[in-house]
Formats: C-alpha cells, sequence, structure tokens
C-alpha cells in the first residue's frame, strides 16, 4: 500500500497510538502501588523529623511505618467548628488534605488573605505526637505536641510546611518547609538549620502560660534584622537577609493557618479543655 | 567497527550536542545546581535518546512522511512518561526535585533533533548507539557544570560536604551566582570556549 494513502496514515497512527497508551498505562499502573507508598513515607519523614524523632536515613518504609503508628496520632479537625471529626479520623491514614482543597465539595473559598490561600479544605489533618511508644489502639497515649500543616506564597512560590507546637497550643516548638521554589541561598535558606533553630520557644498568642480567654490573634513575626532571645522577643523571629518578601509570607501564612481560619478554633478548643 | 566507534565517541567532544549543537541548554540551566539531580538526568535523557532512536530506526521505513514529526513525538512522549513513572517509583527523592524537568525531556531538542536527524536515515544498531552517544554528550556537560555548581555553590558534591560553610561553621564563603540560572550560561559559554581552543574546526565563520 502507498505510504502516502489516507487510509494507511489513518491506520499507521492508530497502531502508534495503540501501542504507546498501552506501553504508557501499564507502566503507570504497574507502578501506582510503590509510587503511593513513596508518597506516604514521604509524608511520615516530614511529620517524624519536624517532631524531632530521630530515624536513620538509611531505616527501611516498614520501620518509617511502625516508628510513625507508635509516636504518632493522626486526627482530622473540623476547621469551622474546632472540633475533631470522630467519622473522618477513623479514616485519617486514607486522608488527603491537597485533594480536600482542590473539591468544591470539601473545600471554600479562603478570605482575603495575606497569605496568599485560595482555598481552605473544609477538614484539615493535625498530628498528635505521644511522649512514648503507644501501644495498640492509640494506649498509654500522652501528647507532647501538635504539628500542624501549613502553606502560603513567599516571593515565586508557594511554600508548604509543618509547623510543630507544644501541648501548650502557644509555644512554638518548631517549623519546617518540604516543598518551596524561593531564591536558593536567600529565601530557600528557610530550609537552612540555622534559622530554624530560632523558632523554639518562641510565642504565637500570649506569655507562657497565659489563659486562653486572654489570646488575640496570632502575633508572631519575622521581623526585619535580628531578634532577641525567645525570652525578650517572644514573638519575632529573625528575618533573613535578601529574603524579606519570603520572611513576610512566613509571617503571613503562620499567623493565617493558627487563625480563625485556619487551626486557630481547634488549638483554643483543646488547650482550652485541656487547662 | 570504528564507524560504529565514531557514532558513539564523536558526539562527546566533536559534535557535542550542548557545545556544538546548542540544543537542551533549558534544562541544562535547570537541573544542574546539584550533582545528583544532574547525574539521574543524564542517565534518563541517556535512556530516552537511545531507546526513541531505537525506536524510530525501526520504524524509520514504514512512518509516513507526512505525520513523521508527530510520530516521533508520540514515541518520545511515551518513553519519557514511563521513565517518569520509574523515577518516581524507585528514586522518589530525586524526582521530586527534577520535578517538571523529567517531563520537559520530551522537548528537549536534543531527543527529537536527533531522531529526524539521524534516526530515520540508519541502521537501528547505529540509532541506538548514536542516542547513547548524544545522552553521554549532554551528560558530560551537565555533569561538568553541576560539578562546579554544587562544589562552588554550596560546597557539596553530590550532598556530601567538601568545602565547610561560614554558615556551618566552616571556612568557606559560597558564591551565590552559582545557584541561580545565569552561572550556568556563563559555565556552558566557557566549556564552548574552551573546546572550540582546543578544536578550531568547531568554530564558525563570523
Amino acid at each position: 500500500m502507498q505510504r502516502n494513502s489516507v487510509i494507511y496514515i489513518l491506520g499507521f497512527c492508530v497502531a502508534v497510538c495503540l501501542v504507546c497508551a498501552v506501553i504508557v498505562s501499564s507502566s503507570a499502573v504497574g507502578l501506582k502501588d510503590k509510587q503511593d507508598l513513596n508518597k506516604v513515607l514521604d509524608r511520615q519523614k516530614k511529620v517524624l523529623s519536624v517532631a524531632g524523632i530521630d530515624f536513620k536515613d538509611t531505616a527501611s518504609s516498614d520501620e518509617i511505618q511502625s516508628l510513625f503508628s507508635k509516636r504518632i496520632k493522626l486526627v482530622v479537625v473540623d476547621l469551622k467548628t474546632g472540633k475533631v471529626d470522630q467519622a473522618a479520623t477513623k479514616d485519617a491514614a486514607s486522608f488527603d488534605q491537597q485533594k480536600a482543597k482542590k473539591d468544591p465539595a470539601q473545600s471554600a473559598d479562603a478570605p482575603k488573605n495575606l497569605a496568599g490561600v485560595r482555598r481552605v479544605p473544609n477538614k484539615a489533618m493535625v498530628y498528635q505526637v505521644s511522649q512514648k511508644e503507644m501501644g495498640t489502639g492509640g494506649a498509654g497515649f500522652q501528647l507532647e505536641q501538635y504539628i500542624f500543616p501549613i502553606e502560603g506564597k513567599g516571593l515565586w512560590s508557594t511554600l508548604y510546611g509543618y509547623l510543630a507546637l507544644e501541648s501548650d497550643g502557644n509555644s512554638i516548638k518548631g517549623i519546617t518547609f518540604y516543598q518551596h521554589g524561593e531564591t536558593p541561598g536567600l529565601g530557600g535558606e528557610v530550609d537552612n538549620p540555622a534559622w530554624k533553630a530560632k523558632w523554639p520557644g518562641r510565642k504565637l498568642f500570649g506569655p507562657q502560660g497565659s489563659s486562653v480567654s486572654s489570646w488575640g490573634e496570632a502575633k508572631i513575626t519575622v521581623k526585619k534584622g535580628q531578634a532577641g532571645t525567645p525570652e525578650q522577643d517572644p514573638y519575632q523571629v529573625d528575618g533573613l537577609s535578601g529574603a524579606t518578601i519570603t520572611g513576610n509570607g512566613v509571617t503571613h501564612l503562620v499567623r493565617f493557618w493558627m487563625g480563625d481560619n485556619g487551626f486557630g478554633k481547634y488549638i483554643r478548643n483543646v488547650v482550652g479543655q485541656a487547662s | 567497527m570504528s564507524k560504529t566507534k565514531e557514532v558513539l565517541i564523536d558526539p562527546l567532544f566533536d559534535n557535542n550536542p550542548i557545545a556544538l549543537q546548542v540544543l537542551g541548554i533549558c534544562s541544562a540551566l535547570a537541573v544542574t545546581t546539584k550533582m545528583e539531580t544532574a547525574a539521574v538526568m543524564a542517565i534518563a535523557v541517556t535512556c530516552v535518546l537511545a531507546l526513541s532512536n531505537l525506536s524510530v530506526s525501526v520504524l524509520r521505513n514504514h512512518i509516513p512522511p507526512s505525520i513523521r514529526i508527530i510520530v516521533q513525538l508520540t514515541i518520545i512522549a511515551s518513553l519519557v512518561i514511563v521513565t517518569d513513572q520509574i523515577l518516581k517509583a524507585f528514586l522518589f527523592e530525586t524526582s521530586k526535585q527534577l520535578s517538571v524537568f523529567v517531563g520537559l525531556i520530551i522537548t528537549n531538542c536534543i531527543v527529537m533533533g536527533r531522531a529526524e536527524a539521524f534516526a530515520m536515515q540508519n541502521s537501528p544498531t547505529r540509532s541506538f548507539i548514536d542516542g547513547i552517544g548524544n545522552g553521554l554528550g549532554y551528560g558530560l556537560v551537565i555533569l561538568l557544570v553541576g560539578l562546579f555548581r554544587e562544589l562552588f555553590g554550596s560546597g557539596k558534591l553530590f550532598g556530601i560536604e567538601i568545602l565547610p560553610l561560614v554558615s556551618e561553621g566552616g571556612w568557606y564563603q559560597p558564591n551565590g551566582l552559582l545557584v541561580l540560572a545565569p552561572a550556568a550560561f556563563f559555565l556552558i559559554g566557557g566549556f564552548i570556549w574552551a573546546l572550540r581552543t582546543w578544536k578550531p574546526d568547531q568554530v564558525e565563520e563570523a
């Protein structure tokens, strides 16, 4: 048959597309389980490292998963009421906050905010870290810290990270960003351990030991220039030189997620009940 | 035999895809801040290039001339998606850093350029070897660029500290320019200059 005839060309297209489609889809389907496992592990590793729980770089996936399940309890929180959603918490392992954010049924437009957050999920995941290893079914759980997922705009990109709070819901235990596209060496220094080490001990809402009812909005600020020790300067953190806008972004996103549109109601609820 | 060897060795210095053909610059800027990403990218491009050359060459006498470009693209795109899936499954950390640039191998001019310029006229074996040769030529340049950028930009090689940084208590003040994309332009420019001084026949007439 002529190589230029329309029928030959159409037939050739169909054949090439079929073969390519089979190859692509079988690789996607065949590798899906492994990829999903990687994603879960990746998230678990990040949460473990924010929580300050050590694990070896070479730890196998089983070791990470068992460590995670022994030390960390997943809770799904309804952001509007600030209460734990018991039904969703049962399926917390399969809860995907990023997916919920994109689903119109599970999220809402964020009110205008400085953090550049466009949509807020109705429900969000909170990781509760236990002081000691838990037994089966969460026996012996003793709250050490909360870990909240946070995100917001920096200069170029959206920063995704976690903020860890002590059990008083006021003292910061740590912050980390796991995904961002800020300028390496400037805004990218949010990854620098030396800068992250400035956060622990700072306060979000009020002085050490203050009661929930006295709290206002989250006050923490990444300031331009140097801040004092956490005792002298509880609501300010050193800025990163050459990265004012990234720093402002961090300020706004922490304040947003710790405010009433984020986890603010939940924090007041649980800490209020505990005290 | 010597001809086959030529096909493999030629693209390293005599006909380097980046330095002489000036193809694939975009990804060479983006993935060379670290040796690790550069190495994985080099391997991925080599595999895609070799396999796409091979498949295009096998089909070269059957591809209708009027749709040859789109057929080549379909084959290349499929191979790149498979590569991306494999990276996500087995090298998750690196694949996250490479992010969109694995997908962008599809638009890497080297792959399409070799399919159209070489594989359409040559036997499958030679095309396959040409693919590997060009992949290595690309890899050579991005690894060289990565070497300079990671060593002098962040004091590390493959993530292992070589020059202790001032910010971490060492003595080396890193050169911030090197971690930004323009540095790759300077380095590639320098590499092309050095290569053309060594082999003056590559110099284009002004």
